[in-house]
């Protein structure tokens, strides 16, 4: 496969390819703690950390990413603490949540995070008010918002694309479409089977993008940030990508595609093509490659001892954080 | 008899409800999988595999996979329903009520009623509950209480396998649209059950008394009324006599049969896993007082969780909902 020439800098690419291999390694190690009992089933970004690494790439540290029921990956691109994460998940009050919201719900203000959601196509609406907020208050902060296939059959990012356009929002409607809900494939479900041409009935840019191309989503989100820190509003873009594992840690996918079709994908997969421009061009050698594996690899085993060693929230936690104040 | 599982039990009732009235229709997300790809037919049968096989023995025009998209497919279901099918809607998790509750309270309830009784609205939607699967807030309510307050809606909980089947062959049947709550804790049960084979309802709106006792009520509310079950056996053990009541429908709701037993017994405690505030555990508490009030010896008792969302983190998970211990110390302050 040959990637076009870009003029991406050194050191976002290879800030690309850490990041790609350590929600890899993150998720691979997240399975485990799911298999030895420690949470019950998490949906597995393996396969997609493309699309949210070539985005984040290019935001501002205070802008705003608002995700889904599979957002591990949304986190780590956007610089959530691995540690902290972790902890969420094994419900520990270390968590990014405190344990409160888990696997499905991460939430980091602080690092502009604004939580990922278990209902699906919930969070678009939501992303649109945040879009808002930055617009009013003229912060120059743009609000990026993933979903899933699944979710652009929902009414709500219907709805928020109308309301941004005529708003001209600065917000990035990024579908992952990684051809499954759940098991239901695209093609049934997606009438005219482009997600991104549903933004022409709304009068904002509509792009697909191949999804496993981190470099060809830089692209694409560049054009998309800069429109929409410009003032000229909203863009949907599709991103073309796969999921590897099944929708939640017991689902056989199998039972719904092919081998075929998965060695397809895994014979483009995000993280060899990065590493095959990486290395074809010059731009690195193997021997920092391997740095970079053996230094993510150590960030997420420090993240998985902090885990474990955390205690679980107090008895009291449970009643705490239901309002602000309630008296 | 033959022992089943929760699942196969409503699978078995849509199987033949589906077999002898060929309006009766399945729309939901993955309740076959698959979409339209023919090698690979029944990929899932339900989120819960509650209709797993169906599809195979009456094809993709009788159960069909929806896009996620629950205001379409509900509201669809709505309209199917007023047009003379009999749709079964399943929507996966009760929190997602939130993303169609405009078809469920604003159509289904009230088209019968605004249009002067002159069309019928046979929906049945199911649809899953329960916390305990340390899926936090979004995944794990027990939601029922809340369409209980809508005029229009039946409201039913089974308990077990046998009344599973029979409840939701009669809400298929019913004429008014029916929610039927399955709790996923009993979803995961060995089975214990016996269930005919044959096909039978049971009414809605019809409490069942699990075992007669007369020193105190419990009345449990699907997954609860097991709970009152297993509690019960151990306060019997200790020389009490319990009488449980599987109250299975919370719309129309049993009122003669709770204030029969609480009249015998003096005591009540009800055991309800959806939220403390405008609960049905609220409305039963404040039917007995209005209607049993000189007979009891002391207050109605209601447990509930508290008035927080489903937190995540097992420990705090373990602590929210009611169980056996709970309801066997409220028990003790009551009888000793």
């Amino acid at each position: 496969m040959k990637e076009h020439s870009t003029e991406i800098s050194k050191t976002t690419l290879l800030w690309m390819y850490e990041k790609m291999l350590t929600i890899r390694l993150f998720e691979t190690q997240a399975n485990r703690e799911a298999d030895a009992g420690k949470l019950l089933g998490m949906h597995s970004s393996i396969g997609q950390e493309a699309v949210p690494t070539g985005i984040c790439s290019l935001l501002e540290s205070n802008d705003y990413v608002l995700g889904t029921h599979r957002s591990h990956h949304h986190c780590i691109a956007k610089g959530v603490e691995l540690k902290n994460m972790m902890a969420e998940l094994l419900g520990k009050a270390t968590g990014t949540n405190k344990g409160k919201g888990g696997t499905m719900h991460i939430a980091d203000i602080n690092k502009g995070m604004l939580g990922a959601n278990g209902v699906v196509g919930s969070n678009i609406p939501v992303a649109t008010g945040v879009a808002l907020s930055a617009k009013i208050k003229n912060t120059n902060q743009v609000t990026v918002v993933f979903f899933g296939d699944g979710a652009s059959s929902q009414g709500s990012l219907h709805e928020s694309m109308n309301l941004a356009s005529i708003w001209d929002l600065p917000i990035i409607f990024v579908c992952e479409n990684n051809l499954y809900a759940e098991s239901t494939p695209y093609e049934y479900a997606v009438a005219g089977k482009s997600i991104a041409d549903r933004a022409s009935g709304y009068k904002i840019p509509g792009i697909t993008v191949d999804g496993q191309s981190v470099i060809d989503i830089y692209k694409s989100s560049k054009i998309a940030i800069e429109r929409a820190r410009s003032g000229k509003g909203p863009t949907l873009i599709e991103a073309k990508t796969y999921r590897y594992k099944g929708h939640f840690g017991a689902d056989n996918p199998l039972s719904y595609r092919t081998e075929t079709e998965e060695n397809y994908y895994k014979e483009r997969d995000c993280i060899e093509r990065l590493k095959k421009y990486l290395l074809s061009n010059e731009i690195t050698n193997q021997e920092n490659l391997d740095k970079i594996y053996e230094k993510s690899l150590e960030s997420v085993n420090e993240a998985t001892d902090f885990a474990n060693e955390s205690p679980f929230p107090a008895p009291e936690e449970l009643f705490s954080d239901v309002y602000v104040s309630y008296k | 008899m033959r022992k089943i599982s929760y699942i196969q039990a409503i699978n078995e009732s849509l199987r033949h409800e589906m077999k002898s009235n060929e309006n009766v229709i399945i729309m939901g997300e993955d309740v076959a999988g698959g979409g339209s790809r023919d090698d690979k037919l029944d990929a899932w049968g339900g989120p819960m595999r509650l209709t797993k096989g169906l599809v195979k023995e009456f094809g993709r025009d009788r159960v069909k996979d929806t896009p996620i998209s629950e205001a379409g497919f509900v509201g669809a279901g709505v309209g199917a329903a007023a047009a003379g099918l009999r749709p079964v809607v399943d929507l996966m998790y009760v929190s997602f009520y939130g993303v169609c509750a405009d078809q469920i309270t604003n159509n289904a309830a009230k088209i019968h009623y605004m249009f002067g009784g002159k069309v019928k609205v046979p929906l049945t939607i199911m649809t899953a509950m329960g916390v305990g699967g340390n899926k936090a807030a979004q995944h794990s309510e027990t939601l029922y209480s809340i369409f209980t307050h809508f005029p229009g809606l039946k409201c039913i909980v089974p308990s077990n396998p046998y009344n599973a089947k029979g409840l939701m062959t009669a809400a298929i049947r019913d004429d008014d649209p029916v929610i039927i709550f399955n709790n996923r804790q009993l979803m995961g049960l060995k089975p214990t059950y016996d269930v005919p084979e044959d096909p039978y309802t049971l009414k809605i709106g019809k409490a069942n008394i699990e075992k007669p006792g007369t020193d105190l009520t419990l009345i449990g509310i699907g997954y609860t009324t097991y709970l009152c079950l297993e509690a019960a056996k151990i306060l019997e053990s200790k020389g009490f006599s319990i009488e449980v009541i599987d109250l299975i429908s919370l719309s129309p709701m049993d009122e003669e049969t709770i204030i029969k037993s609480v009249k015998k017994t003096k005591k009540v405690i009800i055991v309800d896993e959806d939220y403390p505030r405008c609960s049905i555990a609220a409305d039963i508490s404040a039917l007995i007082s209005e209607q049993a009030f000189d007979y009891l010896d002391a207050p109605p008792k209601r447990i509930n969780p508290p008035h927080t969302p489903v937190p995540y983190s097992k420990p705090l998970e373990s602590l929210y909902a009611p169980n056996k211990e709970t309801i066997i110390k409220n028990a003790k302050n009551l009888l000793e």
